[in-house]
């Protein structure tokens, strides 16, 4: 985990990253809104070698009741990875971390949505991870953020998710894969590009508060570019004509 | 407008995008005000009309709000009232007191089954939801025949046009009775080549009419019409 793997490489000598990347550079990022016709809304994000797809159901009537809430709506994510996702099989279904990124999500988009339009209503997020190189739960909430706009949920920015993190005691921007493993460092923020809001932010491992700053600063830049990736594919999808 | 619409030009934004100074104008759906700029809270196409900048939903659920004509469907019946699907979040509930009939207590089945199509006005939506329909009020009344077609409801303005301008010509041209649901549905009755062509051209409006010459569009339609005849 975190910090622990020192003969671990990370960084080439040429000061750029294992893939190449300088680093502040992100993985190369494409999106596309409305793969699923069945979904009131859907995209489709690839980050890397991450594939992740997320469909949005309703605002539909809250059921069961219990979970009703009188002034706004519920948002109800279920985050879910692929058996085939990762290089080891996953077990397929619910797990402690799926549950956590879950309710991380569903907070992280409570934040965003004019929940309050939509009483005793339930708006139902399905993300479903296809392939997985670390940062799945960014990639989950930008797919959910497109779905979300895509469906006609009233919202106040479209988040962004996005990851910095720390190798070989340099902060880098979207760590991939053997960062993440052998990092020594993880900050996963979700961030509203237009007000420079932060909806939802989790750290593994240790920062000092100017590595933090400078994660901060990258993930910041980072969240524009891919905020105007998904404008784009949402310009792509209805300014051709379809709606 | 700075990322915008200018003049008659329609242009995308979406939620979170500053669509210009709040200023001397109102902020109309899908549009809140935050230090006075005007900020997108939906995708859709960004309106001004009348000083009320506005989006129009690419995308969305339908909202009663009362005094709504909507096209309902029998979902579930009680002893004395019907739930009824209006094609929205929730359903409708229509009270033995608000149908048009003297129904007794127990034999609200007898008049309405599941399944059974009504034209219904919305009388009451409270702040949670709860949707209350009338059937009592002048054409309101239950749909025995015809068909009934679904459509986004944000499209339905361009099958009535300004001033039902495009519904009267539907009518006309097919010699149909055509009713237009607030919920997206939309009550079609006459003969079934009538009934056929308002299908395709109703279709034809909702998903083209916002790009297309609407009266061009229209007059193709009829001219096939004619051309079949």
């Amino acid at each position: 985990m975190m910090g622990g793997y020192g003969d671990v490489q990370l960084l080439r000598d040429d000061g750029l990253r294992l893939d190449g990347r300088k680093i502040d550079e992100m993985r190369p990022v494409s999106i596309e809104a409305g793969v699923l016709p069945a979904a009131d809304g859907s995209a489709m994000v690839t980050h890397g070698l991450n594939v992740a797809v997320a469909a949005v159901y309703g605002p539909m009537e809250a059921h069961p009741r219990k979970i009703q809430r009188q002034d706004r709506a519920v948002i109800d994510v279920r985050y879910n990875m692929a058996p085939f996702s990762t290089s080891d099989r996953i077990r397929p279904g619910f797990n402690r971390r799926s549950r956590e990124i879950s309710k991380v999500t569903a907070e992280a988009l409570e934040s965003v949505v004019l929940v309050e339009r939509y009483p005793r209503s339930k708006i139902r997020v399905e993300i479903e991870i296809l392939a997985a190189e670390a940062g799945t739960r960014c990639v989950g909430i930008t797919a959910a953020a497109v779905a979300l706009a895509d469906a006609g949920i009233p919202m106040r920015d479209l988040i962004v998710g996005v990851a910095s993190g720390k190798v070989e005691d340099t902060v880098v921007l979207d760590l991939d894969k053997a960062e993440d493993n052998y990092g020594q460092a993880d900050l996963p923020v979700g961030i509203l590009p237009n007000t420079g809001e932060i909806a939802f932010l989790q750290m593994d491992g240790d920062l000092s508060p100017d590595e933090f700053n400078l994660a901060m600063e990258y993930n910041f830049k980072a969240a524009k570019e891919i905020h105007e990736i998904m404008v784009d594919a949402l310009r792509r999808r209805y300014e051709g004509g379809e709606a | 407008m700075s990322q915008g619409q200018s003049g008659a030009e329609q242009r995308l934004v979406t939620p979170g995008m500053a669509v210009g100074p709040s200023t001397g104008k109102r902020a109309g759906s899908g549009i809140v005000a935050a230090n006075d700029t005007f900020i997108a809270t939906q995708l859709g196409w960004l309106r001004e009309r009348n000083s009320t900048v506005s989006v129009d939903p690419i995308n969305a659920a339908y909202m009663p709000r009362s005094g709504d004509l909507v096209v309902a469907t029998v979902a579930e019946v009680r002893n004395n009232l019907w739930f009824m699907d209006i094609n929205g979040s929730f359903q409708g509930l229509l009270p033995m007191s608000l149908a048009p009939w003297k129904v007794e207590f127990g034999a609200a089945r007898q008049h309405m089954d599941v399944g059974d199509v009504v034209l219904a006005r919305v009388q009451e939506v409270d702040e949670c939801h709860n949707v209350v329909l009338t059937m009592k009020g002048v054409g309101l009344r239950r749909l025995n025949q015809g068909a009934v077609e679904t459509l986004p409801v944000q499209h339905i303005d361009r099958i009535r046009g300004d001033n039902n301008e495009n519904l009267q010509r539907l009518r006309e041209a097919c010699d149909c009775r055509i009713m237009v649901g607030e919920n997206g549905r939309v009550w079609i009755d006459g003969s079934l080549d009538g009934i056929r062509w308002a299908r395709k051209a109703i279709h034809a409006l909702a998903s083209t009419g916002h790009r297309t010459d609407v009266n061009e569009l229209l007059t193709t339609l009829e001219n096939e019409l004619k051309g079949d005849a």
